[in-house]
């Protein structure tokens, strides 16, 4: 079984090389990284059934779950070690992620098609994009199972920081667009802050716990539970809240959570695949499996829990109201991304971790079908993203349509459908922690429930814009407009099967069930999903809820506005007009940060360099000392007369001056 | 006096190297001007000789010759093996400088041989009057030799200075040798070490003469403020004489300090360290700066050599096995490196031109990049830079005046190698980055080539694997 989990993560990286390092051709390229992914999402599912339906313990002959390949460092009492963790929360991360990343790099194939013409200017710049391409997503791959697989923070954090490279990298990937070379300087830079608190919360964990091993820390979870700190002199804080604190601070900048958020909606700057796969359907969500991960931690502090709570909350439905004036299509689906990770905080706040891995899988599916829809869709519109330029694009592009329409489904909770499954069973742990009256989850409730209104407002927008209504495109665009060739569309399609189906198939075995055994750790007053009604007690009971009813009229909504009485939304524009600005503008936050942080950074920079580096280091020691030595060596030389007499005489006053200094009479 | 046949064995190489000097003087006055390669031959043949011979009748452990004047040891073989080893490089160095020069005479070789005498001399020196008149045969073949190149105004000045500095210095010496006879009535090593330890002479005359005796073994080496003549004849020597002066007598120069030092005066090591602390330290700090305004590379190399000697004497202050095993490697290293280093000036000099000044290595790497590495290695090697050799030697002076106590003496060497590393620097930059100011192509012996290529690997692979080079001098000292 080792060897097994070693293949699954060696395989893309071994194609990430492979591809990217030897100038190998397009089609070698995407068929050794396909392979490679491809090995991974079976080998997964091998594994998931050794550990998930057969309940097998993978390493050591079946009696551990988990292994250390490595030894990398020791030091003191400290050991860095490369190690794997699997059980069934590693399992289903693995599956999801191998998968989707499977579809995505079948679907590159015909999105990157022809990637030469986005590159401008002599010199081949995107000569060999392609193969790049195929090694990034690759490199990704590697790099995420690296964080779900780790045993170890250590570990953790070489996946985190490898996953956020490549987003970079990707983000960045014509990197000959301003746009997109600004985009992925935030991303990092944005992410830059949250590693800051993970790294302190990691340090944290060292420092107290003196291990990095998850297995260590959890079993000494409970004995370190009443201990506080002082950070600041005279305050004391519990450790445990601001270990938590400081990893979510981490997975705010990873998944971006409010007031992290910023860099997402920007790395749409990056091609559509990439959107689908890292700021979709994993990257974005490995906060949210990081704190599921740590949930014995998490439990062990209402506070921690009640701020992540409270910052899903605003994220979920304030990102949300973004995506209704957004007309850039995958920007609409961008500002879902955010609303839907908020979702998955809000679980993870409600202590409802195996909700918050549901929704995380069942996203995963139709978050990745929708932005490939959206990028089919852009591929027929030859690059063109704005949905005020489509319109009835429902009979140029059948397969888009139909399966658009399934993940639209499922993003709004359509009862049957997976999305409806996961929302429900959040807004229900959210319902319980209210009842419960834990700090921040009244506000969380509503948020989320007037956060399904919002969603399948901006959603079926979204929907009617683009394929219902007039064909607002220009003549020549309308001529070529076909469906895109199959390796476009057979993600699409197997993507949506798991979006409409995963939700009934799995939402027994993880949220009632005993699917995530000991690798979750809920507290028992926690506990939410306790009694089970089977499927269709589960659907009559969300029937009989206001977020069904709520998603139904976001849609009748969207259906009125866009399609029947379409001159309202430019009126309610026009009366709302301030509103409108404050959502265009995003809440002010870009402005806010470009003009505090970048340009205060900028200022201090500009201040530290003149002062501090040109006047003091170079000026005063560095040029200093060296212009000083220079001089006294100009001196000394002078010494050297080249007068015979002088010489001897130097001579004499040393031989003199050591008589005097060392013979004592 | 007992002459037995082991006296006479242990002997061999430096009677050898005598009457082959003696020979080649015969020989070299019959030879027709174009048979002159063969004196340059049985020269070379002279040291193969004496190697062998060295090599191949140590003594099992050290041992003293005739009536204790002469002594054979292990640090003896590896300093003459050494020395034989520089001094053969020496002349295939310089044979086609001296071709160029018009200098490749009879005389030019009968006198290295005879200054190898007086190094082998030195090395093996057991009584104060033996190593004195070593130090005179090198020191007035060196003379002849910096003043060999007759029609030359510069030289001559060089040599007149060299030896009246010279003479003074020796004198200085001799004085000190003479007040330590007084006290001690002993000229051997040995027995003078045995004198002082019975405590009954009095400590100020002692200190008195040691100032004398430290200030004529400061000169020897170059240490400042006895250095002053270093410059001027390193400069104005022709530079295969300077290659000559500034490698192999180091070595005898160090056997010369050890010798009195650790055999005849380690009871006084006080007050000789605290001397040679303060010759140490202004030798690093003045050769170091100084040389950063020199324009002329062999004046440039002679401050750096100053700075060398300085820290080859942080090593002997420790005054302990360890520290003098890391000041002999110290030494062996820094006359590698120079040897390096004054060769490639030869060859870039040809007839009627001198390579000596700093624009003349511009863009050496255009001209050359083989060379160009080699000077490179050569010159990061001095500046102490690892991997190389030159990292080594000083790592191991400095790790042993840590291990002293004396950590603000190497902290100071330590800095003042920072600001010598500028003008190591300033070389490898001129041949990198700077266009060739002179274009004229390279016209290279294979030999020398060889020779020049063997010398820079060395260095580099040496810093790589500097274990049995130190090993040897740990071994030899101990």
């Amino acid at each position: 079984m080792e060897s097994i989990a070693l293949i699954i993560v060696l395989a893309p990286l071994a194609g990430a090389i492979l591809a990217g390092l030897f100038s190998v051709s397009r089609k070698v390229a995407h068929r050794i990284t396909i392979t490679g992914v491809g090995l991974s999402f079976i080998l997964s599912l091998v594994v998931f059934k050794q550990v998930v339906l057969d309940g097998l313990l993978p390493f050591a002959d079946g009696t551990a779950k988990e292994v250390t390949l490595y030894t990398w460092l020791s030091s003191g009492n400290s050991i860095f070690e490369i190690g794997f963790l699997i059980d069934s929360l590693t399992a289903i991360m693995m599956v999801t992620v191998t998968f989707v990343s499977w579809m995505v790099h079948i679907y590159t194939i015909g999105y990157m098609a022809d990637d030469e013409h986005n590159w401008s200017g002599p010199g081949g710049a995107g000569k060999n994009s392609y193969q790049r391409f195929f090694s990034y997503i690759s490199l990704f791959t590697f790099s995420m199972l690296m964080l779900v697989m780790a045993n170890n923070f250590l570990q953790l954090f070489f996946g985190w920081e490898a996953v956020g490279l490549v987003s970079y990298l990707l983000i960045g990937f014509w990197f000959q667009r301003e746009t997109a070379v600004y985009a992925n300087l935030k991303a990092f830079l944005v992410n830059r802050v949250g590693d800051f608190g993970f790294l302190l919360g990691i340090a944290a964990v060292l420092m107290y716990f003196n291990s990095l091993n998850y297995a260590d820390v959890f079993a000494n979870a409970n004995n370190l539970a009443g201990i506080s700190i002082q950070v600041f002199p005279g305050v004391e804080w519990s450790l445990m809240t601001v270990i938590c604190i400081l990893l979510f601070i981490g997975a705010m900048g990873k998944s971006a959570q409010f007031p992290l958020h910023v860099w997402l909606p920007d790395s749409m700057e990056g091609p559509t695949p990439i959107s689908a796969l890292i700021h979709a359907a994993t990257m974005v969500t490995a906060g949210i499996f990081m704190v599921a991960r740590m949930s014995p931690l998490y439990e062990l502090s209402t506070t921690a829990l009640s701020f992540v709570l409270v910052i899903g909350a605003i994220t979920a439905l304030f990102m949300g109201f973004l995506g209704l004036v957004q007309n850039d299509i995958k920007r609409v689906v961008a500002y879902s991304t955010l609303s839907q990770l908020g979702y998955m905080t809000v679980a993870l706040g409600a202590s409802a971790y195996n909700a918050a891995i549901f929704h995380l899988m069942t996203h995963a599916f139709f978050k990745a079908l929708l932005f490939l829809g959206a990028g089919s869709v852009i591929i027929a519109m030859h690059h063109e993203q704005d949905m005020r330029k489509m319109g009835g694009l429902k009979k140029y592009l059948p397969i888009t349509y139909w399966t658009a329409l399934i993940g639209s489904l499922a993003l709004i909770g359509f009862p049957g459908f997976s999305g409806f499954f996961s929302k429900d069973a959040i807004i229900e742990a959210v319902h319980f922690a209210y009842e419960a009256d834990r700090p921040g989850a009244m506000f969380a409730y509503y948020s989320v429930v007037i956060g399904v209104f919002i969603t399948a407002l901006y959603s079926f927008r979204m929907f009617f814009l683009t394929f219902h209504g007039q064909e607002r495109m220009d003549e020549h665009t309308r001529s070529h407009l076909h469906e895109p060739p199959k390796v476009v569309t057979l993600p699409l399609i197997l993507l949506a099967i798991p979006s409409v189906l995963v939700g009934v198939i799995a939402l027994q075995a993880l949220l009632y069930g005993n699917f995530f055994g000991d690798a979750i750790y809920i507290a028992k007053e926690h506990q939410v999903f306790t009694d089970y009604h089977g499927i269709l007690g589960f659907v009559l009971h969300g029937l009989m809820q206001p977020p069904v009813y709520l998603a139904a009229a976001g849609v009748f909504t969207a259906y009125m506005l866009y399609m029947k009485w379409t001159d309202i939304p430019a009126r309610i524009q026009h009366r709302f007009s301030m509103l409108h600005r404050i959502l265009m503008d995003k809440y002010g936050f870009d402005r806010f940060n470009d003009w505090f942080f970048a340009g205060g950074a900028r200022q201090t920079g500009n201040l530290f360099s003149s002062i501090g580096d040109k006047t003091i280091i170079d000026g005063f020691f560095v040029n200093g000392s060296a212009h000083l030595v220079n001089r006294i060596s100009g001196i000394l030389r002078q010494l050297q007369t080249g007068l015979l007499y002088q010489y001897a005489f130097a001579m004499i006053i040393g031989l003199l001056l050591l008589l005097g200094w060392f013979v004592h009479f | 006096m007992n002459f037995t046949v082991t006296d006479l064995s242990l002997m061999l190489p430096e009677i050898f190297v005598l009457s082959m000097a003696c020979i080649i003087l015969i020989v070299d006055a019959y030879l027709p001007e174009r048979l002159r390669d063969l004196t340059y031959q049985l020269s070379q043949g002279t040291l193969v000789g004496a190697a062998i011979l060295t090599l191949g009748i140590q003594p099992e452990s050290s041992t003293l010759l005739m009536s204790d004047l002469f002594i054979s040891d292990a640090m003896s073989v590896v300093l003459k093996s050494f020395v034989y080893l520089i001094v053969f490089a020496v002349l295939l160095y310089s044979r086609a400088y001296l071709h160029n020069h018009k200098l490749f005479c009879g005389e030019y070789f009968v006198l290295v041989l005879m200054a190898t005498l007086g190094m082998m001399v030195m090395i093996s020196a057991h009584h104060l009057l033996t190593l004195y008149l070593g130090l005179e045969l090198l020191s007035l073949s060196l003379y002849a030799l910096v003043a060999i190149q007759r029609d030359s105004s510069q030289a001559s000045e060089a040599a007149m200075k060299y030896f009246v500095l010279g003479a003074l210095a020796s004198g200085i010496l001799l004085y000190g040798m003479s007040i330590l006879y007084g006290l001690t009535g002993t000229l051997e090593l040995s027995e003078i070490a045995k004198a002082i330890a019975t405590g009954q002479i009095e400590p100020q005359l002692l200190s008195f003469a040691l100032v004398f005796i430290i200030a004529g073994l400061a000169f020897k080496l170059g240490a400042v403020p006895f250095h002053m003549w270093l410059p001027d004849v390193y400069q104005g020597a022709p530079t295969a004489i300077t290659l000559f002066i500034g490698s192999a007598p180091k070595l005898a120069a160090f056997a010369m300090v050890m010798r009195i030092l650790s055999e005849a005066l380690p009871d006084l090591h006080h007050d000789w360290q605290n001397m040679l602390i303060i010759l140490a330290v202004l030798s690093i700090a003045l050769g170091n700066i100084v040389a950063i305004a020199q324009t002329n590379i062999k004046r440039m190399l002679a401050y750096s050599t100053i700075s060398h000697m300085g820290f080859l004497m942080l090593g002997l202050l420790v005054a302990k096995p360890d520290g003098y095993s890391a000041a002999m490697f110290y030494t062996i290293v820094y006359a590698l490196m120079s040897m390096g280093g004054f060769a490639m000036l030869l060859l870039l000099s040809r007839a009627g031109f001198d390579a000596e000044n700093l624009d003349d290595l511009k863009g050496l790497n255009t001209r050359s990049p083989w060379y160009a590495f080699i000077m490179m290695v050569i010159m990061l090697s001095m500046a102490g830079i690892p991997p190389f050799l030159g990292f080594w030697a000083k790592w191991a002076v400095l790790s042993q005046v840590v291990a002293h106590g004396f950590i603000w003496l190497a902290v100071l060497a330590v800095i003042f190698s920072v600001i010598g590393a500028f003008y190591y620097l300033r070389i490898v930059r001129l041949m990198y980055f700077e266009e060739p100011s002179d274009t004229a192509p390279l016209q290279v012996n294979t030999d020398m080539h060889l020779a020049v290529s063997v010398n820079g690997l060395a260095i580099l692979a040496l810093g790589i694997l500097p274990q049995p080079l130190l090993q040897v001098c740990i071994q030899s000292i101990s």
